[in-house]
């Protein structure tokens, strides 16, 4: 069974104005760890909200651990964790007491699902007594991620949970989601570091409410349309503008230190053209080699086509 | 080459209680340059730009911003830098236009000057459609690159950047930054934050915060060689695994 389904969901807000999903169908199987990835306004806040039954979807159908999102709502409820894009935990109450709280609404007990949460909480643990509006955005989140876990869900929606988290804490934050999917829990996160992807089993590819792909993060990478070669010279800024009036370029974006370029026309010639055109523009040790696409590499080239 | 410097900090400190949040930092950022501020959350970026921004008392230490004292001249500090954030940028139920005149207004210039760099601004940003909208309604990446625009309308010396680009999709992005390359070229010296690793590649030097103090600072080249590592995130994880502190 697909612990969710969902088929040609579309929603629109302000009267049918602007259009937040267009049609949107893809499966996520069990245990499953599934990333949504793409920019603010892509949809996916909407998908989430439509997913945990917090609002009704225009048209299509979806389904969330075998139940139907319009008719058993109440029932997948029970079965789903939620953590959403905005800290929603009751800041007034300290950690201890938010914890309780959510586990008590669900008719359980911190004692008794303690071990799902155990590695996570042991870094909150310290600063039970303190009040959850006082804990940094890392432990926030850490506390945000035992309550959604307090019930133990079937099914895990996390909505940007690393959006505004420095880079080694998002590290360790996908260290647990790892050890989740080890519990048999079936994951959907979003987020929109294009880096984060190659972390999840799957990945759908998300763009003002259209999924512009699906695959394994290997398999998107391999999808990509000709070859991208890495270029850099001493002045990477002087190069990007050089670039732009470069002859036979179909894309050219900074990556980094590098420039990632891909030709219109890619042979011999056209790379000993570009060659002689960044020489006379006067750049001096210019790199040039090909390389593998990364995910953002392929989430251009798609929002481009 | 001479190197105008526009930021001058000397062991500058900020303590809340007991609590030293910014721990005796110095360095000095010149003209034109793109200095990237980084660190972990909770290292004390904020609260160092916030006192670089002379908004807030620093409990010891000196800094000069555009040649202005931190402690005693906030206000010619605040006519001389532009600023903008993810959270904080633009009135999101004002037109585009309202939006460039109001800020143009605060920022001191004239009727005169507000209508030509309003045309200026949206004709080199698209935008000339979408005058008479609201911001709010207008695309995050379409706001972040207005916003960015309108900080620097006054021709600050420093436009401050804390996180500008966060949640924004790959392509406008890297147009933000095309963006900021131009402003740097002006002679605007551009001081930023940013939580995206490839973004620190692009800055001439960068700064990391760890606890409260700065641990290493340097061409991203050079910091690379120093760490004997592939990629700032490399360097970033190594400095900031580093930290005792694990609280904002």
């Amino acid at each position: 069974m697909k612990s969710i389904v969902i088929e040609n969901i579309s929603k629109t807000y302000d009267q049918g104005e602007v259009k937040a999903l267009k049609g949107v169908s893809f499966k996520v199987g069990q245990g499953e760890l599934f990333g949504l990835i793409g920019p603010d306004g892509a949809g996916k806040t909407t998908l989430f909200r439509i997913l945990t039954t917090l609002l009704l979807a225009d048209s299509g159908d979806a389904m969330v651990d075998g139940l139907e999102v319009m008719t058993a709502y109440k029932k997948i409820r029970r079965r789903i964790g939620y953590m959403p894009g905005r800290f929603s935990l009751y800041q007034d109450l300290s950690v201890e007491e938010n914890l309780n709280l959510f586990a008590s609404l669900s008719g359980t007990s911190v004692a008794e699902n303690y071990d799902l949460i155990r590695d996570i909480y042991v870094h909150i643990e310290p600063f039970k007594k303190r009040r959850a509006g006082q804990l940094s955005g890392g432990m926030k989140q850490k506390l945000a991620l035992c309550c959604a876990l307090i019930h133990r869900p079937r099914v895990l929606f996390l909505d940007e949970p690393t959006t505004g988290v420095d880079a080694v804490s998002r590290q360790e934050f996908w260290e647990m989601l790892k050890r989740l999917k080890e519990q048999g829990i079936t994951i959907l996160v979003s987020t929109p570091y294009m880096d984060e992807a190659t972390l999840c089993d799957r990945i759908a590819l998300i763009q003002s409410g259209e999924i512009l792909s699906i695959d394994t993060p290997q398999g998107i990478v391999e999808k990509y349309r000709g070859n991208l070669y890495a270029v850099k010279s001493t002045d990477i800024g002087r190069l990007i503008h050089d670039m732009q009036d470069a002859a036979n370029i179909r894309s050219c974006y900074a990556f980094g230190e590098f420039l990632h370029v891909s030709f219109e026309r890619d042979n011999a010639t056209a790379h000993q053209k570009l060659d002689k055109y960044l020489k006379d523009k006067g750049h001096s040790d210019v790199v040039f080699r090909q390389i593998t696409p990364g995910v953002e590499d392929c989430f251009i080239d798609l929002m481009n086509e | 080459m001479q190197k105008d410097i526009v930021i001058q900090v000397n062991n500058l400190t900020k303590c809340f209680g007991d609590f030293t949040a910014v721990d005796t930092i110095s360095f000095e950022v010149y003209r034109g340059e793109v200095f990237g501020f980084l660190g972990a959350n909770g290292a004390g970026k904020t609260t160092a730009m916030r006192m670089l921004c002379g908004l807030s008392t620093p409990t010891s230490g000196e800094a000069a911003i555009a040649g202005y004292d931190v402690y005693r001249q906030t206000e010619n500090i605040k006519k001389s830098i532009g600023y903008m954030s993810q959270k904080f940028s633009l009135y999101e139920d004002l037109t585009v236009a309202e939006n460039i005149k109001l800020f143009g207004g605060i920022y001191g210039l004239t009727n005169q000057e507000i209508k030509e760099k309003s045309a200026q601004l949206t004709g080199r940003l698209y935008m000339n459609d979408q005058r008479h909208k609201m911001v709010g309604s207008l695309p995050l990446g379409w706001k972040q690159k207005l916003a960015f625009s309108i900080a620097i309308i006054h021709q600050p010396k420093i436009v401050f950047l804390d996180e500008p680009t966060g949640g924004v999709d790959p392509v406008t992005r890297r147009q933000f930054w095309n963006l900021i390359y131009d402003a740097a070229a002006q002679g605007i010296t551009v001081f930023i934050t940013t939580h995206y690793m490839d973004e620190a590649e692009y800055c001439n030097r960068i700064s990391m915060m760890v606890d409260g103090k700065i641990k290493a600072l340097d061409s991203p080249s050079n910091l690379k060689r120093q760490f004997s590592s592939g990629s700032m995130y490399e360097v970033f994880l190594r400095l900031a695994r580093g930290a005792q502190r694990t609280s904002d």
